[in-house]
């Protein structure tokens, strides 16, 4: 309970301190402040991305109902983060680069990924057993985990595509930061809090669907 | 458990089956030859072959051999479920077998199909490789990269209810480090033989050996899940 309120507290300080404490880029002006949102929500896309390969391999070992809601669970939460990221970065895109989409390699991937979740789910929809759900679901969940890694080789071989990405403007080659120190405390604190969000929200549908499966099947209608 | 030698020779049986059967209705080389052929000509006769560009020709040959793959590659599985063969199978063979004769059956299939389109293709866009030796062995592959990654989705999909929609809309995320990696290698075949050309062309054919395998590694380690739950 005392987490909800604190979580609340820390996310409206990292919305206040996005738009007051941190300076906007010298280069870009007050668009950059997008960064404190969109960097964060993709790096929990992929976390959940992660947790949900991690629960279907549980799944597939234990045969725990429970294990198969968490892996959906995380990925229907990924699979919003991955949508915010993916408009967050677009309007970014269009600010900066003057395109909404150009097929840079890491609007390649994220599409690649949402593609995965939209299966996923395609997939879950059209099976009825549960068991039989739950285990054709971890092995696609599994598969694409092993798969996404490749395309951080092949990706930026596609043609026709320079990456306007800019990769060093948080960490710099030599692993020093370059960010402004009050920016970075900013994206930092923002990290912290949408990964406290995730965790938050997936306790409560994991709460949700264990009472769910507490009511007796019969009594539903 | 069963012993390595036994695994070949029962994954051979199963490609014998499924090659005897195939062999009986022709259905599946039937289908998606013509289906293949038909989508060639649509995009020999849309577009003049004198005004593409080498990527834009690995791209259209590659879109319709994955098409292709996308609509025969599912009836290994599918036919087992429909003819209610499923059973049987799972019975008289260990699933580790069965995964490796569905394999080889659509590497065959698949590399027909391949054999006759890819000849097809360079004839109607009045296409001389610069390297052949090149897009033979991107063509063969990049065929393996796509059976690899399709056998075992073909595998779920048979076990799920929407079996023909479902099919590319879970390959195609799958399978796109090779398709792409295929394209890359055919237009470099295609485009010539500079030196950066074929630094690139190395590069590619090195991902798609390494996807196959990878593919094929933890196919095998979770196909046990798919076939006997």
């Amino acid at each position: 309970m005392a987490a909800k309120w604190f979580l609340g507290l820390w996310m409206i300080l990292v919305i206040l301190g996005a738009f007051f404490y941190a300076p906007a880029s010298l280069g870009l002006g007050q668009i950059s402040r997008i960064i404190f949102f969109h960097i964060p929500t993709a790096w929990v896309a992929v976390l959940a991305f992660l947790m949900c390969a991690i629960y279907s391999l549980r799944y597939l070992k234990t045969r725990q109902p429970s294990d198969d809601t968490a892996a959906s669970v995380s990925a229907e939460l990924g699979f919003l983060f991955c949508i915010i990221a993916t408009i967050s970065g677009s309007i970014f895109a269009k600010a900066t680069w003057g395109s909404y989409w150009n097929w840079d390699p890491r609007e390649t991937s994220i599409f690649v990924l949402l593609l995965i979740y939209g299966a996923y789910f395609a997939l879950r929809a059209s099976v009825d057993e549960p068991e039989r759900r739950g285990s054709l679901s971890a092995v696609y969940a599994l598969l694409a985990f092993v798969t996404v890694p490749i395309l951080v080789f092949v990706v930026p071989r596609i043609p026709a595509v320079q990456s306007l990405h800019p990769s060093e403007s948080v960490v710099s080659i030599s692993g020093e930061f370059t960010m402004d120190s009050r920016m970075l405390t900013v994206l930092l604190a923002s990290l912290a809090g949408l990964t406290g969000v995730l965790a938050w929200v997936f306790n409560l549908r994991m709460r949700a669907a264990r009472l769910l499966s507490t009511i007796p099947q019969d009594k539903e209608d | 458990m069963t012993s390595s030698s036994n695994w070949g020779r029962e994954s051979l049986a199963v490609l014998w089956k499924d090659l005897l059967s195939e062999f009986r209705t022709r259905y599946s080389l039937s289908a998606v030859l013509l289906f293949s052929v038909t989508a060639l000509a649509v995009v020999s006769f849309s577009v003049s072959p004198y005004s593409l560009d080498p990527e834009a020709k690995a791209a259209f040959l590659w879109i319709v051999l994955f098409f292709s793959a996308m609509s025969g590659l599912s009836r290994s599985f599918v036919r087992e479920e429909e003819a209610r063969t499923a059973l049987a199978l799972r019975v008289s063979a260990s699933a580790d077998a069965v995964y490796g004769g569905k394999l080889l059956f659509n590497i065959v299939l698949q590399s027909a199909v391949a054999a006759i389109v890819v000849p097809l293709f360079l004839l109607l866009m009045d296409t001389r490789p610069a390297n052949p030796a090149l897009l033979v062995a991107a063509a063969a592959l990049g065929t393996l990269a796509l059976a690899s990654s399709s056998t075992i989705i073909a595998a779920i999909v048979s076990r799920a209810n929407a079996k023909g929609a479902l099919f590319a809309v879970l390959a195609f995320p799958l399978s796109l480090p090779g398709l792409s990696s295929a394209i890359g290698a055919t237009a470099e075949a295609l485009r010539g033989n500079m030196p950066e050309a074929a630094t690139g062309a190395a590069a590619d054919i090195r991902v798609l050996i390494a996807y196959s395998a990878l593919m094929i590694a933890s196919s095998l380690l979770l196909f046990d899940y798919v076939w006997n739950d």
